[in-house]
């Protein structure tokens, strides 16, 4: 796999392996992003696409090969200071804290001081249950719900990349959509993305490079539009045509 | 013929092997070795306990489960006999029908206590069987009718282990044989025979089958073991021998009661001894027990020397007075848990493989 | 659940404690007597709140249990009363404001000793098994052993008495009922502890930190916060906590044994499991059924006094198997 020169990769994977307890999940992870786009991360389930964002976050140490973010060595380095590099995380389990308030989660989130009014206007135009709830419990916010809030804590300051895990996941297609245009405007920022999703619908409308996993590794990298033209090498890439995972 | 006897459940280290057999061969031949009352009473309270300990190791060396309720169960087995022997004629029969009960109430509980394991993580399972423990011997402090309160329950043995009893007119070997000694080996019998009973089932595929659930429960349910099961069985097979214990102790005392059985002390002396011996290898518990019960009573003697050779210098006297033995193996035990996992028994396996 | 319904649902804790109060109101013939037996169990329940506090926080957000707590109680109680000696004369004096001069520095040395033994505890004995239960188990379990028997050699195996200060002793009458001058003093602090305890939490960005990890360590750290940091100084705060709460509970009790903290260790196990473990509010609201009950109870059938809050967990458990106020972990 041939690297383009460092500077257009913001974050970069070469040789990782992490090993959880007795199971080898990945096996030599080669990964590029490349600053300013958003890279889709595909696969089946149990290929090592949410093993490998934790990875990246520090979550779990890599056992072998080296992640360099923004020109920095990042594989040995513990998860706060990973994150105050620039790094926010969107978990698939959204990570929402329930009992604090949306307003606490979005200020916790900001954590160079308050919460930019510009930005706050711009999340509340996507999400405006996020208005609403402001002074509740995050607990009762609905699936959606938390998952806008999840996002908008990764957002709530300029980040340098966001890594995002599965957030069409057992969402209403409604929503879905309304994440994807929140995203495709999120895209216009100078935030890089990567993100791992099951939806072909929302990875083909927002993805401009793509990789995908398999086992462990990654088996196929280049570009979205590429992939999404060639349903030979879809169907050979996850098992079936894409289009079915509409 | 020996290694069936062991279950295969080899000692693995020479010099741990030289100690086994010299305690074994203390405790067959105790009555004669270390003519009498303390030294005998000594050698049979290191009976109970080896077995209370092993049963004990089951749990926790074996499962991985930390209970806090053990001492319950022993409790229940003292009761068990003491109430029958009190309350019916003073007879084999009556000693059967104390166990029976005993053994059907522990079966009970214990079985309820392994349900409720799964459900809830090792914390929690931990403050629960402490509320359960405080809670039975709450009871048997307050039903004084039945229990005697927190007197206890003082009865009269079969006529054959009475201490007055003479089996034989004359001394064997310098030795009455009469009530005491009869006792003391219906006691060594009985340990020995459950002991060489748990290190069957540890060393069966039931056995190792909770090894496996200790190291990784996800794992080996994944593997299609239902842990539930296991770890209810092994709680009440625990349950059960620690009964026979408190059996075997009530009878060795001719008295049960909440100090000797229910009192939370003693079950941090269990911890003590399964931590010291070294857990998940039942011969822990021979080795921990040995050297608890012993130090509980002679250490202290020892102690005493020195802590008078130390008259004079400041807080020295005090940390060697001879009450301050289980601060010793406090720190022991903490020491244990931190560099040797498997106690005593580990290190002599670790050298001997060396 | 629309947000309303859920809000109400938060209520039926609070309202059982006033249940049980009325019960017993109706259960207990005089009026003057039930008051007094109230006073009584709240004075109790806001004193094990403040020794229990520290405990389910430090599980909730370091995941550890320390069996050990108890000995940061006794190391309270015996401090505060070797202060109180110290003091004894401005202790015995009739002048509340010399009483102060006794009580107050007792109380703060008892939490600044416990705190630094905390301090010292946490960075030793618990740090090396983070994250293995079994071993904080058994090493809590072993320190505690330890320490009781170093308690032993530093002040001796008997009962310490621990007086009230002259001022504090005797009780207020209100018409038919004498409610015990202490027990007002303790209902006060607590109320004050927990007060403080709530601001902490609500109105500060540390407090914030620690309701969020407590919920979510992992998230909290990936959000870029050190909050291990915070551990030690949790710890510290919540051994400091249970040696004030032992200091109160010692002259509430007018006596210091080496047990003291042990003999509280189930009742507070009890409360934090009623409670809810993390759950500062679920804290409190059990402390304060707990002391209710055992006064109650310890009145209407002393029989059953000591293993009643065993069957209110029980019975609190079937109801909630999480507590009253599980902490929602991800």
């Amino acid at each position: 796999m041939v690297f383009p020169p460092v500077a257009e990769n913001l974050l970069a994977l070469a040789g990782v392996h992490t090993h959880i307890g007795h199971y080898h999940i990945l096996q030599g992870v080669d990964l590029a992003v490349p600053r300013g786009e958003l890279t889709m991360l595909l696969g089946r389930n149990g290929a090592g696409k949410t093993t490998a964002l934790r990875t990246i976050l520090g979550l779990w140490r890599a056992s072998a090969g080296a992640i360099r973010f923004d020109g920095e060595d990042i594989a040995a380095r513990d998860t706060p200071e990973i994150a105050t590099l620039g790094i926010a995380y969107v978990p698939e389990s959204m990570g929402i804290f329930a009992g604090l308030t949306v307003r606490e989660n979005l200020v916790l989130a900001a954590r160079n001081g308050p919460p930019e009014e510009k930005r706050l206007d711009w999340i509340f135009r996507f999400f405006p249950p996020l208005k609403q709830f402001w002074e509740l419990p995050a607990g009762l916010l609905s699936g959606g719900q938390k998952q806008m809030l999840s996002i908008s804590r990764a957002i709530v300051e300029p980040r340098k990349l966001v890594l995002i895990d599965e957030p069409t996941k057992g969402l209403a297609p409604a929503i879905i959509n309304n994440l994807i245009e929140a995203f495709a405007e999120l895209k216009k920022t100078d935030t890089t993305i990567l993100m791992v999703e099951q939806n072909f619908h929302a990875a083909r409308a927002l993805g401009d490079s793509v990789a995908v996993m398999d086992a462990g590794r990654i088996v196929h990298a280049g570009r979205m539009a590429e992939l999404a033209a060639d349903a030979a090498l879809q169907t050979r890439l996850l098992g079936l045509s894409l289009q079915a995972h509409q | 013929m020996l290694s069936t006897l062991i279950s295969g459940d080899a000692p693995r280290s020479r010099v741990l092997t030289a100690v086994l057999v010299a305690i074994l061969a203390a405790l067959a031949l105790a009555p004669f070795l270390f003519p009498g009352t303390r030294p005998l009473d000594v050698a049979a309270r290191i009976c109970v306990f080896v077995l209370l300990v092993a049963s004990y190791d089951l749990l926790l060396g074996y499962t991985g489960i930390v209970s806090f309720a053990h001492t319950m169960f022993f409790g229940i087995g003292g009761y068990g006999v003491g109430i029958a022997m009190s309350r019916l004629e003073a007879g084999w029969l009556s000693i059967a029908l104390g166990t029976a009960a005993a053994v059907a109430l522990s079966l009970v509980l214990s079985f309820l206590i392994g349900l409720f394991s799964l459900r809830v993580k090792a914390i929690f399972f931990a403050m629960i069987t402490l509320a359960v423990a405080s809670f039975f011997a709450i009871l048997a402090s307050q039903l004084s009718n039945v229990t005697g309160g927190e007197d206890g329950i003082t009865f009269k043995v079969p006529e054959l282990l009475r201490p007055a009893y003479r089996l034989l007119d004359e001394p064997l070997f310098g030795v009455a044989i009469g009530g005491r000694f009869l006792t003391y080996y219906l006691v060594f019998g009985a340990s020995l025979l459950l002991f060489l009973v748990l290190l069957r089932v540890v060393n069966s595929p039931f056995g190792r089958v909770l090894l496996a659930i200790r190291e990784n429960d996800f794992r080996a349910e994944a593997l299609g073991y239902r842990t539930v099961i296991y770890r209810t069985i092994a709680n009440c097979l625990g349950a059960l021998v620690a009964t026979f214990a408190g059996v075997l102790y009530a009878l060795w005392l001719r008295y049960t009661g909440p100090n000797t059985t229910l009192d939370f002390s003693i079950m941090i002396d269990i911890l003590l001894m399964v931590v010291i011996g070294g857990m998940g290898t039942m011969y822990g518990a021979v080795i921990g027990a040995t050297i608890f019960v012993v130090a509980q009573n002679y250490l202290r003697d020892a102690m005493k020397a020195l802590s008078d050779a130390l008259q004079g210098v400041p807080l020295l006297p005090d940390l060697f007075h001879p009450d301050r033995w289980l601060l010793w193996l406090g720190v022991l035990f903490v020491l244990s848990v931190y560099y040797f996992p498997h106690g005593i028994v580990g290190q002599l396996r670790a050298r001997a493989a060396k | 659940m629309s947000a309303d319904l859920k809000r109400r649902a938060d209520w039926i804790p609070p309202a059982l404690i006033a249940a049980v109060a009325l019960g017993a109101l109706a259960l207990i013939d005089s009026p003057s007597t039930w008051l007094t037996l109230t006073v009584a169990g709240l004075a109790m329940g806001l004193l094990i709140f403040i020794m229990a506090s520290g405990l389910t926080l430090v599980f909730g957000l370091m995941d550890v249990m320390n069996f050990a707590h108890g000995l940061f109680i006794a190391i309270g109680a015996y401090v505060a009363a070797s202060t109180l000696r110290l003091f004894a004369a401005a202790s015995e004096s009739d002048s509340f404001l010399a009483n102060l001069g006794a009580v107050l520095p007792a109380m703060l040395a008892a939490a600044l000793v416990a705190g630094l033994l905390g301090f010292f505890f946490e960075r030793v004995i618990i740090k090396p098994v983070y994250g293995q239960h079994l071993k904080q188990i058994l090493i809590t379990t072993g320190g505690m052993i330890v320490a009781e028997q170093l308690i032993h050699v530093v002040w001796g195996p008997d009962l310490l008495p621990l007086p009230r200060p002259a001022t504090l002793r005797g009780s207020f009458l209100i018409g038919e009922t004498a409610i015990e001058k202490y027990r007002l003093i303790a209902v006060v602090t607590g109320l004050a502890v927990f007060a403080g305890m709530l601001l902490l939490l609500n109105r500060t960005k540390i407090g914030l930190l620690i309701r969020a990890g407590v919920e979510n360590k992992e998230m909290v750290e990936a959000m870029g916060y050190r909050i291990r940091r915070l551990f030690v100084a949790v710890f510290v705060a919540g051994s400091a906590l249970a040696g004030l709460g032992g200091a109160l509970w010692g002259m509430y009790q007018e006596s210091v044994t080496v047990h003291i903290g042990a003999n509280m260790m189930v009742l507070i196990f009890i409360v934090i499991i009623i409670g809810g473990l993390g759950s500062i509010g679920g804290c409190f609201t059990g402390a304060v059924m707990v002391g209710l009950v055992a006064n109650y109870v310890g009145y209407l059938s002393p029989k059953i006094a000591l293993g009643s809050n065993i069957l209110l967990m029980v019975m609190i458990l079937l109801w909630r198997p999480q507590g009253l106020y599980p902490v929602g972990k991800q």
